[in-house]
């Protein structure tokens, strides 16, 4: 059996079925659990309360970049292998991406003003992180311009491999300028940077809720995507008798 | 009692944003599945006579 039966759009529908109840269950536990949790977890001795915000921020923040990469991936699927189903994945996920990106800099904005005096600056990875969710809408604009799904495809396909450059400057921008406000990895595993498990452990959780939410949703909106495609394929059949 | 001290405005902005923006994507995404199969049901209906 090969991953590739997986492209066609008759199987897709019927292996995600099965398991859309059980991801939506995960999602429905660990996001809720874990945002509670982070809700409910003690004043940091510096930051106070605000540090309650991370346990929101880092997961949505780690799922703009990662719901680009997962765009990359099934959009080279798609320009090299000319499989539907990972092209309408690619478009399913966008906008759950562009609200990642959104939730990100949101709550980093809000955190920032009572910590950074700012609500924003233009630091590196502020920076990057607002080209990624100007990319995000420009590929969900792309879509809705082109009529035909193909050209489409195609198109958002090329704008995504230039978009990558933006999510890897995200997630790398503050190692490659030594300048900025923002801090490094919260979850950095280096001696003395290590953070504490009564915050790191709910941050797993959230994190996890917010990975497993993703792949609900992706997979809600492509079924949704596949039954547009069959639904537009059936009229057309009709129109021409 | 959750003690939120003077940031209370901060915490409670960031949380209401990320719930809205969530429950936006959760609801945009469950309608749209509803409203794409009840279209597709319609038609094959309609083209199987």
């Amino acid at each position: 059996m090969s991953i590739w039966e997986y492209a066609n759009p008759v199987k897709f529908m019927r292996l995600s079925g099965a398991i859309l109840p059980w991801v939506v269950v995960g999602a429905v536990l660990c996001t809720v659990g874990g945002v509670v949790w982070g809700f409910l977890t003690p004043l940091d001795y510096k930051q106070g309360a605000t540090v309650k915000i991370v346990f929101l921020h880092v997961p949505a923040a780690m799922m703009a970049i990662n719901i680009w990469v997962m765009m990359l991936v099934t959009s080279l699927i798609w320009l090299i292998r000319r499989h539907h189903v990972s092209a309408l994945a690619a478009k399913a996920a966008a906008p759950v991406g562009a609200v990642m990106t959104l939730i990100a800099l949101a709550t980093g904005a809000i955190w920032g003003q009572p910590m950074w005096g700012s609500w924003w600056e233009w630091d590196p990875r502020l920076t990057s992180f607002l080209i990624l969710f100007l990319f995000y809408v420009g590929y969900i604009a792309l879509w809705s311009a082109i009529e035909d799904p193909d050209s489409a495809a195609d198109l958002t396909g090329v704008l995504c491999l230039v978009g990558s450059v933006f999510a890897l400057l995200s997630r790398y921008a503050v190692l490659f300028w030594n300048q900025g406000l923002h801090q490094g990895a919260s979850l950095s595993v280096a001696p003395g940077e290590r953070m504490s498990a009564v915050y790191r452990y709910p941050l797993y959780l959230s994190m996890l809720g917010f990975l497993l939410l993703f792949l609900a949703l992706l997979l809600i909106r492509t079924r949704t995507e596949i039954r547009r495609r069959r639904l537009a394929a059936l009229q057309a059949r009709e129109i021409r008798g | 009692m959750i003690e939120l001290g003077k940031y209370a405005g901060t915490v409670l902005a960031a949380y209401g944003v990320s719930v809205l923006l969530l429950a936006g994507i959760v609801w945009h995404s469950v309608a749209a599945n509803a409203r794409a199969r009840n279209d597709l049901h319609r038609q094959e209906g309609r083209t199987n006579g």
